[in-house]
């Protein structure tokens, strides 16, 4: 799915002005970077309520190319410098995580999977 | 091939805006030496979390990465408390961070669990009240 496409869904507003238009195939929600950095092994979008510049080095750390902050949360400005200089996007929409996560899946964005925990 | 040593820096304690430039630094120089990028990842994920630990857990330390042989060492020697039991902390899902950190999205235990999963090779030393040295070695 287009990422034009996942924006539309989520009703949700590009932070940084413009956006490269690329392609999302899948998703995680979460708010634990630490399970971010366990679990996230292919390149995806990755929709979260935290907004701290944390979370942007997370995406950095595991080749994530696009962030959503959900609930209606908008990053801090050290969040937003940081994604322009690792050319990270930016997005924020008002609904909740979960509500998110199941507009994309039931549009056909899939899961990541997971790798077992040793 | 000799060893090189690609970054030596010291991680201060709780200071969270500086949390991962090290790792950051370090995926950027490796790239340009062009190792394979899932391998990238994971180095940079480790160095990542043990950053994260130093500024968490710890008094403040170093970070060293050394490229070798084929093999990359992270080692992240910290000046304390220790690890009281290194088995309970490499438990997934056991951790001693604060509310505090957990706000900021870390806490969960899976720090010690990550560095372990995606290294070849992991050794932790740790003396209470001395300091803890983690090295983690993957093939490139």
């Amino acid at each position: 799915m287009k990422l034009s496409k996942v924006v539309e869904l989520l009703e949700a507003k590009v932070v940084l002005e413009e956006y490269e238009d690329m392609e999302i195939e899948t998703a995680c929600g979460a708010d634990l970077m630490s399970d971010v950095l366990a679990f996230s092994h292919s390149k995806t979008m990755l929709l979260t309520g935290l907004t701290n510049p944390q979370v942007v080095r997370t995406a950095e750390m595991t080749d994530i190319e696009v962030i959503c902050f959900v609930r209606g949360k908008k990053p801090v400005l050290d969040t937003v410098q940081l994604a322009k200089e690792k050319g990270i996007q930016l997005f924020y929409s008002k609904k909740p995580l979960f509500e998110s996560c199941g507009l994309l899946y039931s549009n056909g964005i899939r899961p990541e999977q997971l790798q077992e925990i040793k | 091939m000799s060893s090189k040593k690609l970054i030596e820096e010291q991680i201060e304690r709780r200071n969270f805006k500086k949390g991962g430039e090290v790792s950051s630094k370090l995926k950027s120089l490796l790239r340009k030496l062009g190792v394979d990028t899932q391998v990238i990842r994971k180095i940079s994920i480790i160095t990542y979390e043990l950053e994260m630990n130093i500024i968490i857990h710890s008094e403040g330390g170093k970070i060293t990465a050394v490229i070798a042989n084929d093999k990359v060492k992270i080692i992240a020697a910290d000046d304390g408390p220790g690890i009281s039991d290194v088995d309970k902390a490499l438990q997934a899902g056991y951790s001693t961070a604060e509310d505090e950190i957990r706000e900021l999205g870390f806490g969960a235990g899976m720090g010690l669990n990550n560095v372990e999963n995606y290294s070849d090779q992991m050794d932790i030393q740790t003396s209470k009240g001395e300091g803890t040295t983690i090295r983690a070695i993957l093939n490139v």
